[in-house]
């Protein structure tokens, strides 16, 4: 027996009016968004920006922070972020990437351990020259763009044009939003972002399908039926998957969050604020009234049906 | 769509079970797993995040491959001239050519023929692009040599090759278990070492162009007064790595190169106790070095590595038995090194490091306990969920998902590929998105159900129509995984390849596992209604 029941049988809430205020609101996040990253920009980290990054532990509370700070500063390296993580005895130290090549990079590392002196544990040393960083953001900006393309590609043979279309602008969507919350809570943003970003698009994409695919076989359905009241049908009656499925992704990310420790924690907080927050609304308050504005009614959809003849509906009857 | 045959349900039982026991080598102690037969012997590489270790890329320099060639084409320049006896004036390097004027207009067609034959296919003789690695040009007395673009990409190739045969022999000699040297792109190497503790000796290894030559000290002024005035010709002022570094003044006639050692072993002087490299060299450089100290004697003569004077010796008697050693001030570690060095050979050009990434054990350790945590507390919250909700059904869905697991690890252990720390993230998002498909099958069955079907025809029904949209969902987020595998390096190709598998392996319990486990409870309860 079902022990728990999260989402009543017989839901029926009337989505589409929400387009009316979820419409402004996206609008509105997604100024926010632009506003947040033009402005404060995106905290890249050291696969972007290029530089060093040493993680060092100091064994038995032997850690001086103050001493630390006046050792670095003593180099004269430009900018060093220095800060103090997990309580342990743990720093982790930011060099800025250096003038003068790729060389100059390397130096770094040297300099630091000479100063830091014995007795230190160096967990982790980071150096990604400039010619490196600019690769790698420029491949991540062209993975995402080809991601999205492929995507569109697909989509547009699976489903009416309007349907990729839709898909498209509510995964634009969705970046942005996710690109405004790193910015605005300044999350460092490397190659692990990249790949959280692509698991947003890949998962938020996933829940609109999941929806389009019911909308579609709805349309082939009730022909006759007004396309709001056909486009709420289709989102209540996949709502408690929706929900049942976003609970436990949430589970799992949630334990990911608070379990996974520091490497990815980045990752992880991105995920469950793309995932759980932007990708589940964005399917149901963006990318199905889209639809409606994209052209998608019922009777289109009857008249071509009807029009390509009838051998055009036994392309997908299910047995 | 709910019968299975039995030899179908044997099939894809065998399946599953095949894929998760090919974790079973990857979980064995490394003695029972070396005892394996080869076909067995394929397991989950942990990546360096997750086992400590440095990660290094190389990168040649295409502006020293083509300094290098410049510096060639002067050289074989100047030789061409010689032999053919054409008077020349200011033969030197300009920008990214050769230039040098002939004294003698009448000779100038002469020397341009000559010239000419200095340019070679690109690809050696046999090559037919008929595409040559310099252009030579000639403007009334002066003629131009300038290596071409396409030459220049050809000996970086080249360069990378060659440099990653003596990186290769370097690493070797540090005894680490499965070192990875692979080329990436035109101009980088990629290095990986896992388990090093002190990534700065490896650096000092590979950072090292370690071009050995013993050149002659000019004795004709002191280096003082070659670094104020000018040093005569054919002289360069190099310092020691002394601290601080002391200039000499050497001659820039090479009497013996790194190339003609056959051997160097590190060892300690007799004598003074100090730690010393010995060397060997093959006929040819033994017959140089000979003839060179017998024409020399009481002269110093330096030990030169990379531009760096690492010991002048005075040359007391001739050295005509083709060994010798160098001393310089060295710890143990330091002629160890050279010694590896000098063996392994120089490499073609200087590298660079681009980038660096080190993961020393302890965080390594700290990552894998992290990542299993999250893990096993992910997969029960979600587990408890399933159950919770589906009741017999959750238990089915879990069951699937664990052998979806199982089988994700299963398909990386048969691929060889390396598991990080990203990786698990890919997993236990995985696990998130195995879950969502039997979420799917179960809500549509309820949907069918609530349409009015009989149990059986609900059941079956749900399965068939819900199958449909996790393909389509599962297609698409397939192409990202592979865009980001596509693109990415590291740990983003850590977490792409485990996402891909998973999404494969989640369609394929979703289509057989949940299916025929709901299929054998359909056919031994006969339910009048549906359970969920």
């Amino acid at each position: 027996m079902r022990l728990l029941r999260i989402v009543p049988d017989d839901t029926n809430f009337d989505f589409m009016r929400f387009r009316r205020i979820s419409f402004p609101i996206s609008a509105v996040l997604s100024i926010v968004a632009l506003v947040a990253f033009l402005t404060l920009g995106l905290n890249f980290g050291i696969d972007f920006k290029g530089g060093t990054l040493l993680e060092v532990r100091y064994p038995n509370n032997t850690l001086n922070i103050g001493d630390v700070r006046s050792k670095l500063e003593a180099l004269e390296l430009g900018e060093v972020q220095i800060q103090e993580i997990g309580g342990d005895g743990e720093v982790l130290i930011r060099v800025a990437q250096q003038p003068g090549g790729e060389q100059a990079q390397q130096a770094v590392v040297g300099k630091v351990r000479t100063a830091l002196g014995e007795g230190v544990e160096y967990r982790r040393v980071e150096v990604v020259g400039p010619r490196v960083s600019q690769e790698l953001l420029s491949y991540g900006i062209v993975g995402l763009m080809l991601a999205v393309f492929c995507i569109l590609i697909y989509l547009w043979f699976r489903f009416e044009w309007q349907f990729a279309l839709g898909a498209s602008i509510a995964n634009f969507h969705d970046i942005v939003l996710t690109i405004g919350f790193m910015s605005i809570f300044q999350i460092d943003f490397d190659l692990t972002s990249v790949a959280a970003l692509l698991t947003i698009l890949g998962y938020s994409l996933n829940d609109t399908i999941v929806i389009y695919d019911r909308i579609r076989e709805m349309l082939r359905r009730y022909k006759k039926m007004p396309t709001d009241e056909l486009l709420n049908h289709s989102i209540n009656s996949t709502l408690s998957r929706s929900v049942i499925t976003h609970v436990t992704v949430t589970l799992a990310l949630l334990a990911l969050v608070l379990f996974g420790g520091r490497a990815i924690h980045s990752f992880s907080v991105t995920m469950m604020f793309g995932v759980v927050l932007v990708g589940t609304y964005t399917s149901i308050f963006i990318a199905s009234p889209l639809l409606i504005y994209l052209g998608v009614t019922t009777r289109t959809m009857a008249e071509k049906a009807e029009a390509a003849g009838p051998n055009a509906k036994a392309e997908r009857i299910t047995p | 769509m709910l019968y299975f045959s039995k030899w179908k349900a044997f099939a894809i039982l065998a399946v599953s079970a095949i894929i998760c026991l090919m974790v079973v080598p990857s979980l064995l102690p490394p003695k029972v797993y070396d005892s394996l037969p080869g076909f067995l012997q394929r397991k989950i590489v942990l990546g360096l995040d997750l086992q400590g270790g440095s990660y290094i890329v190389l990168q040649v320099d295409s502006n020293e491959v083509r300094t290098a060639r410049l510096e060639q084409l002067r050289d074989d320049a100047r030789r061409v001239l010689r032999d053919a006896k054409v008077g020349y004036t200011g033969l030197n390097i300009q920008g990214n050519s050769v230039q040098v004027r002939i004294r003698d207009g009448q000779d100038a067609d002469a020397a341009f023929t000559q010239l000419r034959t200095l340019a070679q296919p690109i690809g050696g003789a046999l090559s037919t692009s008929g595409q040559l690695d310099t252009d030579v040009a000639r403007d009334g007395n002066v003629i131009t040599l300038t290596p071409s673009t396409a030459g220049v990409q050809s000996r970086t190739i080249q360069a990378v090759s060659q440099s990653i045969e003596i990186i290769r022999k370097r690493i070797d000699q540090l005894g680490t278990t499965e070192p990875s040297i692979q080329r990436q792109g035109a101009d980088r190497i990629q290095v990986q070492v896992p388990g090093l503790q002190d990534p700065s000796r490896l650096k000092a290894l590979l950072g090292q162009t370690a071009k050995l030559t013993f050149r002659l000290v000019d004795n004709s002024m002191t280096a003082q007064q070659a670094l104020q005035g000018r040093p005569p010709a054919g002289t360069e002022v190099l310092y020691s790595q002394d601290n601080p570094p002391v200039p000499y003044l050497i001659e820039q006639r090479v009497l013996v190169a790194g190339e003609d050692l056959t051997d160097a072993q590190p060892g300690f002087d007799p004598q003074t106790r100090e730690p010393i490299v010995t060397f060997r060299f093959n006929t040819n450089g033994a017959r140089r070095f000979a003839e060179a100290t017998q024409a020399n004697v009481g002269r110093p003569f330096a030990i030169i590595l990379d531009n760096h004077v690492i010991s002048a010796p005075v040359i007391r008697e001739p050295i005509l038995g083709g060994s010798g050693q160098i001393s310089g001030n060295f710890t143990v570690q330091q002629a160890n090194d050279l010694a590896i060095l000098l063996r392994a050979g120089a490499l073609p050009v200087p590298l660079q490091v681009v980038e660096e990434r080190t993961v020393g054990p302890g965080l390594g350790a700290d990552s894998i306990r992290a990542g299993l945590i999250a893990s096993i507390v992910g997969a029960s919250a979600v587990a408890l969920f399933m159950i919770a909700t589906y009741g017999l059904f959750g238990v089915i869905a879990v069951v699937a998902v664990a052998i979806n697991v199982g089988m994700i690890f299963g398909v990386l252990a048969m691929l060889g590929a390396t598991l990080t720390l990203p990786g698990i993230a890919g997993v236990v998002l995985t696990v998130g998105i195995a879950v969502d498909s039997n979420v799917l099958i179960y809500e549509r069955i309820r949907e069918e159900a609530r349409a009015g079907r009989s149990a059986i025809s609900a059941i079956d029904a749900g399965f068939t129509r819900a199958l449909a949209t996790i393909l389509d969902s599962n297609i698409t987020t397939f192409i990202a995984a592979a865009v980001l595998f596509y693109i990415g390096s590291g740990p983003v190709r850590g977490f792409a390849i485990t996402f891909g598998i998973g999404i494969i392996t989640t369609v394929f319990t979703a289509f057989t596992l949940t299916r025929l486990m709901a299929a054998v409870w359909v056919r031994w309860r006969r339910p009048q209604r549906v359970p969920i």
